[in-house]
């Protein structure tokens, strides 16, 4: 009966809606999954459990670790990303916009690059512990929780606020009764995905951690890709799997229940006045101080030259070198095509599965969407190289299933980015404009379009970044002579020699670079029209 | 369930109107530009094959010159798929084993060979320039042919000990020795390559079990464990170029050296590092046709070309191995900085592929633990 009284409504529009994504998600995610736990579970035509792997001691032992680790990094992310995220979206200073964009810089950067950074900062008791894992998950998920919350917050209604201000209810209060309420939706957004980044961390572990510490992403991988134990692979990976889609489906249905709705345009960003002014400047001075500092040690290391410092290794960045087979200027056109591409399929497939995802029946497409970052990289490799071995879709050795390998690891963000923004809209306003004669194509544009284009924007810029610094997945299906920006930095530390370092640096720069730049062209362009313009 | 359908319309599905039509345009656009790919990649398979395939790991690597010279004799276009370490381009070989995914599996060693042999991967092949090739390198089977040389050992920060008026280590022994405590840094075996070949190095000097005595003193001598080469070189290593590390002995190439010096970004008269002769660990790489290869011709022509002068004598520059050919110069950096250790341990592949899970099982608990 809804379908009647909304023309434009889900009704038509669902099953095509819902197409896409289901359509992705079916080829190019299940269809490879499915490949590779046949061929590693199904044996002379029976299907072998592996139960007692799942029984094991060692496997309890690790799938505790991975989930206490990941619970703990997503507590410390989240407490560390809200001072940011607050100032962010509550006050305007300069500089706001690039304090925005440069949040995302950590996110992107190759585990391994930021672990040498980290090994030179820590004192040698934090260096190899388990201390060394969570400061580096909150180092590199602050990003989402900044840009996840910050976005929601600034679309908040203030009224409440400035009300409860006159009532004489203080700072601390006015925050655990309305504000933490208000941004629950929001904070159950960036937690899940901050966990299931956690929960399947893999860089960070072995490089960081060491052999003492093993995450189940880390097993998978020793069992696929070293050892050839596909069997034991395949139960660890059926195990993170279903941890993943529990999770992801606590937190769908604690983000809708907690889905609160909000105006028009939230509280004007103010210019920061007094005391809020000391505030303000240690949020985002503090944070950024911290999160800049293994960024710092990059610059300088690019730059460092014999007898000094100089351009010289940014110089070179168009020259031939051993360790491509093109040059490296050519990884950063590849990087910038692919994530492109990766950023408008991820959107393509993310926008639809968001908007179904805000209704009530969304929720089984919203799992849906989010597993590919509970998948281990190291299997879906392995089952694309089995899924897309013949036609009608050869497309091993292409370069196409990097861009689609990217867009995996990013429709998750777009739709966490969307989600609690468009279940927020209320429905009061569009009625109240239509009411006052706008016609429906000016509610889109006046309504609609300023509320949903903030998270646009976050969501297109963290579908760039993701897909810009993705490293795991598109090691995978890279071709060797299309290197993407992380796959050349990954290359040049490979070698010895005081150039190759310098020139992994130097390219670590053009990404961090990049990422700003895609985040702040994404508000830019998207963002333009909203309330904060 | 009824009461979904009675949950107020959200004015999102507006929104919906506003994106879809540009959604479409994006979602069919790459749909449309997968099938023109996969389409392509059809059409490549029933066309004569202009192209051939090197499925390799991350350390390949040829001068384009070469790779031109290549691509130049035999009208092939040279594609070159690399993803991981030797073990991983292996097993990645070994899921697609009769269906590969391109015409000849470099990087392959020792350490892998009867996993890959097992499986059958390979198509024999016996190049003509076999011929031509050190006899101590010829293979144990013809399913491959020996392409390069490298060897796994020792490598010392000669500044760290000059300053500390300390001699660097001779010998095994040395490492595991209290004046050098908490100097050493190694590779797990269970996860990287140079990793494995030094614990092999160790069971061959110290026989089994005389060697899980000997990496118990290393463990009281405060040797750090770490997952790969790039965390033990880069990281740890005092003597990298730009590495923040603190330890001046690491297990890496016999050829490390020499590349601090070619990639130092000015003339050196010295090598700021050097390789230890004792303990170094052979690993020959091997190429192989792949069974099922779309162009086994191609394949067999790429074999012979890495043997060939030109190739080979484009492997230590490029790489950082050496050649298997006879009789083919050096650069003038190896010549002087890097070494070819005379008596490198070794072992046949079937000792490996019989005994390695179970060393690498014994060595974690004894080191790790």
């Amino acid at each position: 009966m809804d379908g009647d009284r909304a023309p434009l409504s889900g009704r038509a529009g669902r099953p095509a809606l819902a197409a896409v994504p289901l359509a992705f998600l079916a080829v190019f995610f299940a269809w490879p999954l499915v490949a590779i736990l046949e061929r590693s579970l199904v044996l002379d035509g029976r299907l072998d459990l592996p139960l007692d792997v799942l029984a094991s001691s060692s496997t309890l032992e690790v799938a505790w670790f991975t989930t206490w680790q990941a619970a703990v990094s997503t507590v410390l992310a989240v407490v560390a990303g809200l001072p940011l995220a607050w100032a962010i979206a509550r006050f305007s200073f300069p500089g706001r916009r690039l304090a925005e964009a440069l949040v995302l810089v950590p996110f992107v950067l190759p585990t391994v690059v930021v672990a040498t950074a980290f090994v030179a900062l820590l004192p040698d008791g934090i260096e190899r512990s388990v201390w060394a894992i969570l400061l580096a998950h909150v180092f590199f998920n602050v990003a989402v929780v900044v840009r996840l919350v910050g976005s929601y917050w600034s679309g908040l209604d203030a009224r409440a606020w400035d009300a409860a201000a006159t009532l004489g209810a203080g700072p601390a209060r006015r925050f655990r009764s309305l504000t933490l309420p208000a941004l629950a939706p929001a904070l159950a957004a960036a937690a899940s995905i901050v966990f299931l980044f956690c929960f399947t961390s893999f860089g960070v572990i072995l490089i960081l951690g060491g052999p003492r510490y093993a995450t189940l992403e880390t097993e998978i991988y020793n069992q696929a890709a070293r050892a050839f134990d596909l069997r034991t692979a395949a139960a660890l990976a059926l195990l993170q799997l279903a941890a993943v889609a529990l999770v992801v489906a606590v937190a769908g249905r604690l983000e809708r229940r907690l889905g609160g709705s909000r105006s028009a345009r939230g509280a004007r960003a103010q210019r920061p006045g007094g005391r809020e002014r000391a505030w303000v400047a240690v949020a985002v001075g503090g944070t950024l101080g911290l999160l800049a500092l293994p960024p710092a040690t990059l610059v300088e290391r690019s730059l460092a030259v014999p007898g000094g410092h100089g351009l010289d290794h940014y110089r070179r960045l168009a020259e031939q070198t051993p360790a491509l087979l093109v040059t490296p200027w050519h990884a950063i056109l590849n990087s910038l095509l692919f994530a492109t591409l990766a950023a408008s399929i991820a959107l393509a497939v993310g926008i639809p599965a968001a908007v179904l995802a805000v209704r009530a029946a969304g929720g089984v497409l919203d799992t849906l969407v989010m597993l590919p970052l509970g998948a281990s990289a190291a299997m879906l490799g392995f089952g694309f190289l089995l899924a897309f071995a013949d036609t009608p879709l050869d497309l091993r050795g292409t370069i196409w299933l990097v861009p689609i390998a990217q867009a995996l690891v990013a429709t998750p963000f777009v739709v966490r980015s969307l989600a609690p923004t468009l279940r927020s809209v209320d429905n009061r306003l569009r009625e109240a404009a239509a009411v006052l004669g706008a016609s429906p194509p000016r509610v889109r544009r006046e309504v609609d379009l300023p509320l949903a284009a903030r998270g646009l924007a976050v969501a297109a810029g963290l579908a760039f970044a993701i897909a810009l610094g993705e490293f795991g997945a598109t090691v995978f299906v890279a071709r060797a002579d299309w290197p993407t920006l992380p796959v050349a930095i990954f290359r040049f530390l490979g070698r010895p020699g005081a150039e190759n370092v310098g020139q992994a640096m130097a390219l670590c720069v053009v990404l961090m670079s990049l990422t700003a730049a895609g985040a702040i062209a994404a508000d830019r362009v998207l963002g333009r029209g909203g309330w904060r313009s | 369930m009824t009461s979904r359908h009675r949950q107020p319309v959200r004015p999102t599905a507006r929104l919906v109107t506003i994106s879809y039509k540009a959604l479409s345009a994006v979602a069919v656009a790459t749909v449309a530009l997968l099938a023109a790919g996969a389409l392509a990649a059809c059409g490549g398979d029933t066309a004569a094959p202009s192209e051939v395939v090197l499925v390799t790991h991350d350390s390949f690597a040829v001068s384009a010159a070469v790779k031109e010279a290549f691509e130049a004799e035999s009208g092939l276009t040279l594609r070159v798929l690399q993803a991981g370490d030797a073990n991983e381009a292996v097993n990645r070989a070994l899921l697609t084993a009769g269906d590969p995914q391109g015409d000849v599996l470099f990087g392959i060693d020792d350490n892998l060979l009867s996993r890959a042999l097992d499986a059958s991967l390979f198509d024999a092949y016996t190049s003509p320039e076999l011929a031509a090739v050190d006899e101590a390198f010829l293979p144990p089977d013809d399913a491959v042919t020996p392409i390069d040389h490298g060897e796994v050992c020792l490598n010392v920060d000669r500044g760290w000990f000059a300053s500390h008026g300390l001699g660097p280590p001779a010998t095994l022994d040395d490492l595991a020795d209290p004046r050098y405590r908490g100097l050493l840094v190694v590779e797990n075996p269970a996860t990287s390559s140079p990793g494995l070949a030094f614990l092999l190095s160790t069971i061959a000097r110290y026989g089994d079990p005389g060697w899980q005595d000997y990496w118990e003193r290393l463990r009281k001598n405060d040797a750090l464990v770490v997952d790969g080469w790039e965390a033990a070189y880069t990281q740890q290593f005092s003597g990298a170029a730009g590495s923040p590390g603190k330890r001046p002995i690491v297990v890496s190439y016999a050829t490390s050296p020499a590349a601090e010096v070619i990639f130092a970004g000015r003339p050196l008269d010295e090598a700021p590092t050097a390789a230890v002769e004792d303990g170094c660990f052979r690993q020959v790489e091997y190429a192989g046709v792949l069974r099922g290869a779309a162009n086994p011709d191609g394949a067999r022509e790429l074999i012979d070309f890495m043997l060939a002068e030109r190739f080979q004598a484009d492997v230590p520059g490029s790489m950082f191995v050496y050649p298997v050919r006879k009789g083919v110069p050096l650069p003038e950096a190896f010549q002087r900085f890097a070494i070819v250790p005379r008596e490198p341990a070794s072992f046949p592949p079937d000792v490996i592929a019989a005994d390695r899970d179970g060393w690498i099982d014994r060595w974690t608990e004894i080191v790790l633990r």
